[in-house]
């Protein structure tokens, strides 16, 4: 995984609560077998209407990085398309009052950043999103803090490890295979449950 | 040593490595794999050199896209396809053992886990999925990962996970009768909302939970994660135990003696503490249909569509108005006055035979109505094969629904089962949001016995009308 840097980007609002993650992105581009290229799919319900006003299709937010959304983003099915399409589409934070579970771990697995900020400073960037026409906010994971250039500030909390590994960039397959010894003595005392398998199905 | 939750005994039991301030490192006993969150951790593990650490504990079915036609016929969709053959090779190459479309044991991997005895109680169980709650009927710890982490556990059977909080919700009484363990679980994310469970694991507990069966207890573990939590648990008792008996993966004799023992550790010890505690009464439970796009939005079917001007809190009223929109409902409409086009039986929520059963019980001897176009598909074949045993396929086929072959079907419409745009669906699955069932297609999520009598009147009812 590419290592989190801190960033200044474009941020587009999504201001709804329980955005679930058949709206990130719909069933039909789960039938990929790469990681690659679910941009296209992504919030495709909403783009892709007629005369859609959704807020990726208004061209001042096209280029956003940032995402600034409601309360319990990313709640549902545990499809990781959902964070690879923000990825793709360019994103590299969500900015919301919380996360479901399942996301928020599939975003830290692929290096996009899920900041977690009071819903009034989440109304707070709304709020700046009308006034300015281009705004931006700065994202800094080691001082965990949010701020925009009119001297605007939030501090956010993330766990020390989830941090780290952001940070570092940590191939976490690799870190666990350093416990192989751990594993194979708990393998050793905890054999297979399971009835001999038949040799035909499976 | 001091008393424990069911979830700190499964938890603890399973740490493998343990370093303060960090997540733990958990052994996973039994990884459930599917045809669509697994293409991309194969090809992680293939362009690592890396194998499947334990085949052995590793079963793979294909649920999601498969059709549910005549399974004699080549599959048409060709990104299906390919998602099928890609798992038929993944499976070939790393050794796992598939419960593929012709096989006698195929279903939805939340079915046949149980089914096949592979879950079991004081377990780790992950799929990625999240509906993998399921599995915590079993008294088991079970939760829905994402693509990086099915490749983590295929590498490692490990995951580092960072301890949940725990949640008791204690519901004490009998639910009155036409009241299902799909309106419990309804009508409790109705109480704590969408995201009441975000950061814990729950255990339901109390009198009514005990007298469900382990069927029920499926169905309320299931829809946990629609609350927000990703695991939901019941005590092991001699129900579990008896389910378990005489399965395929489950071991016998003196063995199984051995392991019924070790199960029926995995209970709350009576002194152990969760860190929030909720309870409520089985009689303020009612039939529910959800009106919304997310499955907190739900009312008892006597209720009305709410209005959203009665919500004081901003967010809320604009989310209510945006759902109220996408559902093209009026506030104060009745729910029973609400008119159906179709209805789904079936999704890892209630396509066991149970469920086929109660709602065959309702359909007997009636007919569909004209404006309704009615499916049900069972969860695995094991359940088809045992419902078409009981006749069950008979008494739907006879009243107008279809009779269909096992698989996820219209719960997310990968396959060909979709609502068509603007079509309105009672479905017996565990998700209403916008489009989930096909684009503009509009969800309301009922019980079994709630849809069939919808799929006969044509509008919701009060099934209890019916039982009396």
């Amino acid at each position: 995984m590419e290592p989190f840097k801190n960033l200044t980007g474009l941020v587009a609002p999504l201001d709804r609560p329980n955005v679930d993650t058949d709206q990130i992105i719909p069933k039909q581009f789960l039938k990929a077998v790469v990681r690659s290229g679910l941009g296209a799919g992504l919030f495709y319900d909403w783009r892709k209407q007629p005369d859609s006003q959704f807020v990726l299709e208004q061209p001042r937010f096209r280029n956003s990085t940032i995402l600034v959304a409601g309360a319990n983003f990313g709640c549902g099915s545990s499809r990781e398309h959902a964070v690879w399409a923000l990825a793709d589409y360019g994103f590299r934070a969500v900015v919301a009052p919380s996360f479901a579970d399942i996301f928020r771990n599939n975003c830290l697995k692929n290096g996009l950043l899920t900041v977690i900020l009071k819903p009034d400073e989440i109304d707070t960037i709304f709020g700046a999103i009308k006034h300015h026409d281009s705004y931006q906010l700065t994202v800094d994971l080691p001082a965990q803090t949010v701020s925009d250039e009119f001297g605007w500030k939030a501090h956010f909390e993330i766990e020390p490890f989830p941090k780290k590994c952001l940070l570092e960039g940590l191939d976490d397959i690799a870190m666990t295979l350093a416990h192989e010894n751990e594993i194979a003595a708990y393998e050793r005392a905890h054999p297979v449950p399971f009835t001999e398998r038949s040799a035909t199905d499976p | 040593m001091a008393a424990q939750t069911l979830f700190d005994k499964i938890w603890n039991s399973h740490v493998v490595s343990e370093v303060a301030g960090q997540p733990a490192l958990l052994y996973v006993d039994l990884h459930l794999v599917h045809e669509v969150t697994s293409p991309q951790a194969f090809e992680g593990l293939l362009n690592a050199g890396r194998k499947v650490r334990c085949p052995q504990r590793t079963f793979a079915t294909m649920d999601h896209n498969v059709p549910t036609t005549d399974r004699s016929l080549p599959i048409t969709d060709p990104d299906s396809k390919l998602q099928i053959e890609m798992m038929r090779k993944n499976c070939a190459d790393f050794g796992v053992g598939l419960y593929d479309l012709g096989s006698r044991e195929q279903g939805i991997v939340h079915v046949i886990g149980p089914e096949l005895g592979l879950s079991q109680s004081g377990m780790t169980i992950v799929c990625g999925d999240s509906h993998t709650a399921t599995h915590g009927a079993m008294g088991a710890l079970a939760f829905g990962i994402g693509t990086s982490e099915v490749e983590h556990v295929l590498a490692t059977q490990c995951l580092w996970q960072a301890k949940p909080k725990s949640m008791e919700i204690r519901v004490e009484g009998e639910l009155g009768l036409g009241v299902s363990a799909k309106d419990l679980i309804l009508g409790i994310i109705g109480r704590i909302t969408t995201d009441g469970g975000t950061g814990y694991v729950i255990e339901y507990r109390g009198s009514t939970f005990e007298g469900l069966s382990m069927e029920e207890r499926m169905t309320v573990c299931n829809m946990t994660i629609e609350g927000g939590a990703r695991a939901g648990m019941v005590a092991a008792d001699h129900k579990t135990v008896d389910y378990l008996r005489g399965r395929r993966f489950v071991p016998t004799g003196k063995q199984f003696d051995v392991l019924a023992e070790h199960w029926l550790t995995f209970h709350s010890d009576p002194d152990a503490r969760f860190d929030r505690n909720l309870t409520f009464n089985a009689s303020s439970f009612a039939p529910q249909v959800t009106w919304g796009t997310n499955p907190g939005m739900v009312t008892d079917v006597k209720s009305k569509v709410p209005d959203p001007a009665s919500f004081n809190d901003p967010t809320q009223r604009r989310a209510v108005e945006l759902a109220l929109d996408y559902m093209a409902l009026r506030p104060g409409t009745s729910i029973e006055e609400i008119r159906l086009d179709r209805v789904f039986i079936g999704s890892c929520t209630n396509s066991r035979v149970s469920d086929l059963k109660a709602a065959a019980e309702v359909v007997r001897g009636r007919k569909v109505a004209p404006n309704v176009r009615a499916l049900v598909v069972p969860g695995s074949q094991l359940v088809k094969e045992e419902a078409e045993a009981l006749g069950l396929d008979k008494i739907f086929t006879d009243a107008g629904f279809e009779w269909r072959e096992s698989g996820c079907s219209m719960c997310l419409g990968m396959n060909p089962d979709i609502l068509l745009p603007g079509e309105r669906c009672a479905s017996t699955s565990n998700r209403n949001f916008e489009g989930r069932q096909g684009a503009g297609g509009r969800t309301h999520l009922v019980s079994p016995i709630m849809a069939a009598a919808a799929a006969v009147a044509g509008h919701f009812v009060d099934v209890r009308d019916w039982t009396k």
